[in-house]
C-alpha cells in the first residue's frame, strides 16, 4: 500500500466520524428551546455541544491528513450533500422525544464501544480523541437509556411511540456495522476498529436495557444503506441548508 | 558560559510566563483557576520569544476553551511577553482527577459540590454518592444530569433543600 491511499483511508475514515458527530449535533440542537422540559433542553443542548466538540477535533485532523489546506469550518460547512458520509441514523429527523432518544441510545450503545477500542489505535490523534469522545458517551449513553427505560416503562402512550421509534430507526442501525474497504484496510493496519468486532456488545447493551423497558426488539431483517457512499435520505439537503447557511451566505465567516 | 547564563534567563522567564497563565480564572467557574484545573498543561518560549501555552479542553465542546485562549493571550501581553501562542492539546484527556484538594475546597466554599469518587469507575447506572456543598448533608437527589455548563449536573439536597450544581465526574 502507498502512502497516498493510506492518507486517503485515513481521510475518508476520519470523515465519517466526524460527519456522524456534527450531523447528530445539529439533530440536536434543533431541540433547543423545544424539549419538553427545562432540563431536558439542556440536557438535549449540553449532548449537541459534546457532539459537535467532536467533530471539531475530527474535521480538523481530517483537514490536516488532507495536505489541501481545508479546516474545519470548510469541510462542515462547504460540503455538498453526497459528500457526506455520515450514516442514515444520525440524520433521521427529531420525530417526537421518543425518536430522538431511541436515535440517541441506539448511537451512544455504539460509540461507547467504539471510542473504548479506538483508544488503541495506531493513528495517534484518533486515539487522543477517541480517550475524551469515550467519557461523553458514557455519559449520553447513561442518560437515554435511563429515558429509554421511563418511556418504554411509563404509561400506555409513552411506550406506544417508544415502541415505535425502536421499530421505525431499527433499520438503519444496521449500517453502523458496515464495513468498506476502507475500514478493512485501516483495521488491518491497526488505525480503525472493525464495527462488526463491537455488535455482540451493543446487542447487549440493547437487550438489558429494552428489556427493562418492556420494549421489544424487532428482528433483524432488511436494512436501509446509502450513507456512507453519500446516499442520503430525503430530509438530508434540508438539514445541510439550514447547518450551511451562514458560510453560504457569507464565505469566510469566522466568530 | 554565555549560554548557560541565556538558558537560566529563559527558564526564569518562562517560570514567570507558567505563573501568569496559570492565574488565568475560568470563566464559568471564576474561583478555579486553569491551574487548578489542570487545563494548563504545558508553557515554552520558542528560540524566537514567542510564548507556547498548551491547554487541554475539559469537555471536546466547552465553550470556555475560545474565552480561555482570549485570557491567557491577554494576561501574557499585559505583562511584557511580546508574542503569544495558544495551543490546544487532546492527550492525556483531562480529568476531574486532577483537581487538587485545594481546588476541590474551592469549589465547595463557591457552593458547586467538587466531583466525587475516581472519573474511571463508573457504570451504565447507579449514581455517585454527592454532598450538599451548602450543609454537608449526603441526602441529595440529581434533578438534571446536565445543568448550567457541560461540566456540571444539577442536584438537590434534601435535608436543607437548597439546589445546587455538582462538578460532574469526568
Amino acid at each position: 500500500m502507498t502512502t497516498t491511499d493510506r492518507t486517503a483511508d485515513l481521510f475518508a475514515y476520519t470523515l465519517r466520524l466526524a460527519d456522524d458527530a456534527a450531523i447528530l449535533g445539529q439533530r440536536l440542537g434543533e431541540w433547543c428551546g423545544h424539549a419538553p422540559t427545562l432540563e431536558e433542553d439542556i440536557g438535549l443542548a449540553n449532548i449537541a455541544l459534546d457532539h459537535i466538540g467532536q467533530a471539531r477535533a475530527l474535521y480538523t485532523y481530517a483537514g490536516e491528513v488532507e495536505g489541501e489546506g481545508r479546516d474545519e469550518d470548510q469541510l462542515c460547512f462547504l460540503r455538498p450533500e453526497r459528500q457526506f458520509n455520515n450514516c442514515l441514523l444520525v440524520e433521521q429527523p427529531n420525530g417526537d422525544f421518543a425518536e430522538t432518544i431511541l436515535r440517541q441510545f441506539f448511537f451512544s450503545a455504539f460509540m461507547l464501544p467504539l471510542w473504548r477500542e479506538l483508544k488503541a489505535s495506531k493513528d495517534e490523534t484518533l486515539a487522543a480523541i477517541a480517550a475524551k469522545a469515550e467519557k461523553e458517551a458514557a455519559y449520553h449513553l447513561r442518560h437515554s437509556a435511563e429515558w429509554t427505560i421511563r418511556l418504554g416503562d411509563g404509561t400506555t402512550e409513552s411506550h406506544e411511540r417508544a415502541q415505535a421509534a425502536v421499530d421505525h430507526l431499527w433499520p438503519y442501525t444496521g449500517e453502523l456495522f458496515e464495513v468498506d474497504g476502507v475500514v478493512e484496510r485501516l483495521a488491518a493496519a491497526g488505525i480503525a476498529v472493525d464495527p462488526a468486532s463491537l455488535r455482540d456488545e451493543w446487542h447487549a447493551t440493547l437487550r438489558e436495557v429494552l428489556d427493562e423497558a418492556t420494549l421489544r426488539l424487532p428482528p433483524d431483517g432488511w436494512f436501509q444503506t446509502g450513507g456512507r457512499s453519500g446516499r442520503h435520505s430525503e430530509s438530508f439537503g434540508h438539514l445541510l441548508s439550514e447547518m450551511q447557511y451562514m458560510q453560504r451566505a457569507w464565505p469566510g465567516l469566522r466568530w | 558560559m554565555g549560554s548557560r547564563l541565556h538558558d537560566i534567563a529563559g527558564e526564569s522567564a518562562r517560570r514567570r510566563a507558567f505563573e501568569v497563565a496559570a492565574q488565568v480564572p475560568d470563566p464559568e467557574v471564576p474561583v478555579l483557576t486553569i491551574g487548578d484545573l489542570g487545563v494548563l498543561r504545558d508553557v515554552r518560549i520558542a528560540s524566537d520569544g514567542t510564548v507556547e501555552v498548551d491547554i487541554t479542553p475539559t469537555y471536546t465542546g466547552c465553550p470556555a476553551m475560545a474565552v480561555f485562549t482570549m485570557d491567557i493571550e491577554t494576561a501574557l501581553l499585559a505583562e511584557g511577553f511580546g508574542k503569544v501562542r495558544v495551543n490546544t492539546v487532546l492527550s492525556p484527556a483531562w480529568t476531574t482527577d486532577w483537581l487538587s484538594e485545594d481546588a476541590r475546597e474551592k469549589l465547595r466554599a463557591y457552593g458547586i459540590a467538587p466531583p466525587a469518587g475516581k472519573a474511571s469507575r463508573r457504570a451504565l447506572f447507579g449514581d455517585d454518592e454527592v454532598a450538599c456543598p451548602r450543609c454537608g448533608s449526603h441526602d441529595t437527589e440529581k434533578v438534571s444530569e446536565f445543568g448550567s455548563t457541560a461540566c456540571k449536573a444539577l442536584w438537590r439536597c434534601r435535608s436543607c433543600a437548597e439546589p445546587f450544581d455538582y462538578f460532574k465526574c469526568h
